[in-house]
Parts: C-alpha cells; structure tokens; sequence
C-alpha cells in the first residue's frame, strides 16, 4: 500500500481568540505571538494512514504546499511514523484557492508516481473550504469518499466507514482511492521518541513549480478561479445577564425563575 | 458558449418527503432567482423520486428536472454526480445551491471540479451583487473566528449551505410548475463504490437537529453518569442532549450528538451549554441558536460572551436545582 497524506501548516486554532486578528489591507489573518501547527484534520489522515500501515504494511508519504514551513512543525508526520515528506514549497504556490490547490497537489501525487491511497483531512482549520480533497480525486479520476471514520484494505479494496448525520455507512470502493477524515478516526497518536530522532535526520524533499510540471499562471494566487472580497470577523451583539444566588442551588433556581420571565420557559 | 441563467436546487430527500435542507435551499434559490431576473429551478435525483416534484414546486420551484432510477437508491458518488452533471448541463444555471450534508459537502466540489468552477463550501449567506449580478457566497473561516465573502467568474456558481442557516420555502400547493425527467443512463461500471450496508446509531428520545431546546454538556461535565443528568433536563424542556467534542472523544456522549464545526449544527430555540467553554469550533454549531444560557465556574469562560444568561458556578450544584425548578414551572 503507498499512501500519500495531504496535510498542512496552518495557524493555532485553538490559540486564544483574542490571539486572533484580520489585517484589513491584506484580506489575511494574522496571529500574533502563537506559533502556527500542523492542521489537526490532516494529522488525522496521517493518523488513518499510519493505522493501514500498522495493520497491513506499506509506505506513508506527507505531502504540504505552502510558503515559510517550518521544519518542525511539517515534519510531524514523519516524527508520528510516515516515511516521505515532499513539500510543494515556493512564492508561487501561496495564496491560492482550492482551485489551485489541488491542481498543485495532484500534479505532485501524479508525480509520485505510485500511490493506492490519497488521505485528506475533511477540511482545513484555518480555510474552513473542504474542497482539496475531493477535487484532487476528481482531477485525477479516483473515486473518493468524504468524512471516513475508519478505513480497511480488504483483497485490494477499500472497506470504509462513512459519517453520516444518524450513523454511518459502510462502503466498499476500488483502489485507488481518496478518502477525507476527521476526528472520528481517533486520536492521532504522540511521535515516539525514536520518531522524533528519526525526523530530525530526514531531509524534506523540495518541489518547485517547474518540479511538478505546472504552469505558474495555474498556481497560488495567479490560478484562484474564487476571488474573497471581504475577511471579517463577525461582531457579537448582546449581552449576558448574570444570575445569581446565596447559594449555588438557589443561582439555579433563579436562573429557572428569570427563564420563566423571560419567556424562554 | 453556453449562457448560465436562473438558479439550481439540488433537493435531497429521504423516507418519500423532501428533507428540511431541500426547503431551505429552494427558500435562498427562490430569493437568488428574483434577484436575478431568472428562473428557480429544482433537482431531485434518486429512486423514486419523481412523486416529490410537485412538492419542489409548492416550495417555489418553476421547474423541477427528475432523475429517477433504481441504480441511484443509495448515494453513491459517481452516479450521483453523473446525474446532477447532466441535470447542470441542462438546465444550464448560473447558480447551484446544495446542503451542506453527508451527501452535499461529498458532491459539490466533484461537481465544480468536473466542470472546472469553483464551489463555496457551509455558506451561511448567500446574496447576488446588484452591480456585478454574481453571487456572493458568504462562509465561516478560521473554525468560526472569521467569515469571507467569496464570488467567481466562472459559471456556475455553486454554493452548499450550512443547514437551519436560510429561511425556508413556505409551501403552497396551488403554485403549478414543470415538471422535466432526466433519464440517469448510468453505466454501473463507472460507479466504484458500492453501500454495503448502513448503520443508524438510534438516540432515545427527540432528535437533536429538531429539538426546541438543547442540553449540552462540555470538557468540565467529567463523566458518562454526567450527561445522564443532562438527559434528566433535557426530558424535562422535551429537548435534547448535545456535547461539545471533549465528551465525545471521551466517550462520555455519542459521536452523534456531537455539536459544531465537525460535528452537529443545531438552531433550537433554547441551548444551555454546561461546562463548556463556548471555543469558536463549537460556537458554529450552534450561534444560530435563539437564546443561549451559559453555566460555568469560570467567569472568564468566552461562552458567557455568546450567551443571554448565565450562571457562574459548580454545574453539579446548580443543575438539580435548576432542572427541579424547571420541572415545577412547567408543571404549573
Ligand atoms: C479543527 C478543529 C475542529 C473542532 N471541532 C469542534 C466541534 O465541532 N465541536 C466542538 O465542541 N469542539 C470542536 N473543536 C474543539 C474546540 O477547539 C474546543 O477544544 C472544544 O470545543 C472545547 O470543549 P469544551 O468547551 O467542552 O472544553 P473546555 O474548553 O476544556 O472547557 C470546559 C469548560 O468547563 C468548565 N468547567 C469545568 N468544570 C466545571 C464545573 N464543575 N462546573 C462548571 N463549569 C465547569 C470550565 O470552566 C471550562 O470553561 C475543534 C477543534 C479543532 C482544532
């Protein structure tokens, strides 16, 4: 099994929301004071590879566009156990859409040359946009299934369990294949310490556009085919009214109480 | 070149009726459509179908196209994005609007990469520019920290929308419309995945995504036996129990009762959050909500921000004496 995982940089979702700004002039966020992470969806496809791994051997190849990536930050996946880290590193590559994005990314798989598995996360943290995963099946003529849960190769195909709003479905698909996860795969594990030595001596391998044989005026900012006019942050109205008592029982009970006034109750 | 007009609903259905998003789809399409000058036009594809057209059409459709075939019973990817494909073509509009749902979220962006557009993604607004005449897509970005506006040049337009985000159709039965059958012609060699089998996680009681009042329990409830007292409010108010994603990780709660970005989006009357701490991924799920009521020991915690009232204190405290009180209000 050769599995490629898209999976990138992204800045702290989690980071305190007053960590959390929009620089009006350039449409983009920024984040002071928190260094950015591996995207938590896409550590969550290395995870649902490096699980096939486990069970039924084969090689996990990371696979991140972007600009200023830090070493330690995309080499998490091979500290987590994957074996290749390629990276599609270069000005021309930033800024761009899901568009081109995928058209990026495919073209590096393609590259690759051998791969029965394509793992995306469901979505990124930061772009919020779900596209990059199917749209890099539907430029390389795979079939794909979105928001897998949990993935087994059984005589060359793919066994996999779907999330649904009541349940789940359990779908069987040829390879290759993409799939999209998220946390229902389950916890990613924690890099071992031999996993972190072992990522510390691998160089990345470093892709420019010319690599990938791609035109620049399909890449990053030039190849966006969706244009944001505007990045904003939403502006909380209201106010919370604080309910109180002598003790917590009666804060409660009065809370009860102004729910009834309020008409809410 | 062919010239894009008018809107496209894609309308999901399921147990012989139209689902909820479908009508929330048609209300935002009809919308766009007037805007526009042009026409709404509604989707349905699956099997059997074509009984639910009139129902788009009391929903404010103009057209319903039907593609109603045995081979596209169950969802499957490549059938159903060769039937909407050819719906798309045919109807050529300039605008298509999608749930966002298992089955929306997994065929929109095929779609807009098959036909070499773009799609924006859990849009919680959708607008036309009245200069330009393109769609403005609005979406949540940075798990909720953030919104964009988005738009493209290139037709169509496709958008899939949060669920319980737009105001649906009303229906009126009088409204006529026409009624378009598609044949699916689906080569069965070309759809590569096949269902095998489906499991529903059943939850006793009222369903999240329908219920007027919503429980939820956070990091800080602890404990499986901590949301049972959750359940006891929530049988109290006739809700039911949500959980922020700690709980569910913890296997404290179900998967399914899961709350916000990747999880449930649920837009009930009452939400009162226990023990959570309201971070922007679970405040997606639930901003739409009509009052929120916090409870918390921290009075820090950013859910107090977001809320119409709030408690700050020991949840197992405050909690049977609250739900006891509430159980007396609403039996006198
Ligand atoms: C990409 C991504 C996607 C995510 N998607 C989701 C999602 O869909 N849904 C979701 O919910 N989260 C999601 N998260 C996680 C999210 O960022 C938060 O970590 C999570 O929502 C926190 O849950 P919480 O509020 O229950 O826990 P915490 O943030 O740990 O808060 C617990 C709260 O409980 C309070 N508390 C503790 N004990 C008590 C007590 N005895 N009485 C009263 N109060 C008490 C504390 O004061 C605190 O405010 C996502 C995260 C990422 C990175």
């Amino acid at each position: 099994m050769n599995m490629v995982v898209c999976v990138k940089q992204v800045i702290d979702p989690e980071a305190p929301p007053a960590s959390f700004k929009i620089d009006a002039a350039t449409n983009k966020a920024v984040q002071a004071g928190v260094p950015p992470v591996i995207d938590h969806y896409g550590e969550y496809a290395v995870e649902a590879a490096l699980r096939i791994k486990d069970a039924s051997g084969g090689k996990v190849t990371a696979l991140s566009l972007g600009v200023n990536l830090l070493r330690e930050v995309v080499k998490k996946p091979l500290s987590m156990g994957a074996d290749e880290l390629v990276l599609l590193e270069d000005p021309t590559f930033d800024g761009g859409d899901s568009w081109s994005t995928a058209r990026a990314l495919a073209a590096a798989i393609k590259k690759l040359g051998e791969y029965d598995l394509i793992l995306c996360g469901r979505e990124a943290s930061d772009t919020n946009a779900g596209q990059v995963g199917p749209g890099i099946a539907e430029l390389l003529g795979l079939p794909s299934v979105t928001l897998v849960k949990k993935i087994d190769i059984v005589d060359g195909k793919a066994r996999v369990e779907r999330v649904t709003a009541d349940g789940y479905e359990v779908i069987e698909m040829s390879l290759p294949a993409l799939v999209t996860v998220s946390n229902e795969v389950g916890e990613p594990r924690y890099p071992t310490i031999k996993g972190i030595m072992a990522a510390k001596k691998k160089e990345p391998v470093v892709w420019k556009p010319a690599d990938i044989g791609l035109d620049a005026a399909l890449l990053g900012a030039a190849g966006r085919r969706a244009a944001m006019l505007k990045l904003f942050q939403p502006v909380r109205e209201g106010k919370c009214e604080m309910v109180e008592g002598d003790t917590p029982e009666e804060a409660g009970a009065n809370l009860a109480l102004k729910l009834r006034e309020a008409k809410v109750l | 070149m062919t010239e894009h007009k008018g809107v496209m609903v894609f309308c999901e259905a399921g147990n012989g009726k139209l689902s909820s998003i479908a009508a929330e789809g048609l209300g935002a399409g009809r919308k766009l459509a007037d805007d526009l000058g042009g026409e709404l036009n509604a989707v349905l594809i699956g099997e059997g179908v074509g009984g639910l057209a009139q129902e788009a059409i009391a929903l404010g459709a103009d057209k319903a196209y039907t593609i109603d075939d045995p081979a596209l019973k169950d969802y499957r990817m490549d059938a159903y994005l060769a039937a909407l494909e050819k719906a798309v073509k045919q109807a050529a509009p300039q605008v298509v609007v999608m749930g966002q749902t298992a089955i929306g979220r997994d065929l929109a962006p095929r779609l807009a990469f098959r036909l070499d557009c773009t799609a924006a993604l859990d849009c919680v607004d959708l607008a036309i520019d009245p200069q330009t005449r393109r769609l403005l897509q609005t979406k949540p970005v940075y798990g909720g920290n953030a919104r964009a506006i988005f738009t493209s040049d290139t037709d169509p337009q496709i958008a899939t929308i949060r669920t319980k985000a737009m105001t649906p159709a009303v229906h009126d039965g009088s409204r006529k419309g026409e009624v378009i059958n598609i044949s699916a012609g689906i080569d069965p060699a070309a759809v590569r995945t096949a269902v095998i089998d489906r499991v529903v996680e059943a939850v006793e009681g009222i369903k999240l995504e329908d219920a007027q009042s919503v429980v939820a329990g956070g990091r800080g409830i602890g404990s499986a036996d901590g949301f049972k007292q959750l359940e006891e409010l929530a049988r109290a108010l006739k809700g039911a129990v949500g959980a922020s994603r700690p709980p569910c990780d913890n296997g404290w709660a179900p998967e399914t009762i899961q709350i916000g970005l990747t999880g449930k989006i649920v837009a009930p009357e009452l939400y009162i959050a226990v023990a959570i701490s309201g971070s922007s991924q679970h405040m997606s799920g639930c901003s739409g909500c009509k009052t929120i009521v916090a409870i918390n020991k921290d009075p820090e915690a950013n859910i107090f921000k977001e809320a119409r009232f709030g408690v700050v204190g020991d949840w197992k405290k405050i909690l049977p004496a609250f739900t006891s009180k509430v159980r007396e209000l609403l039996a006198g």
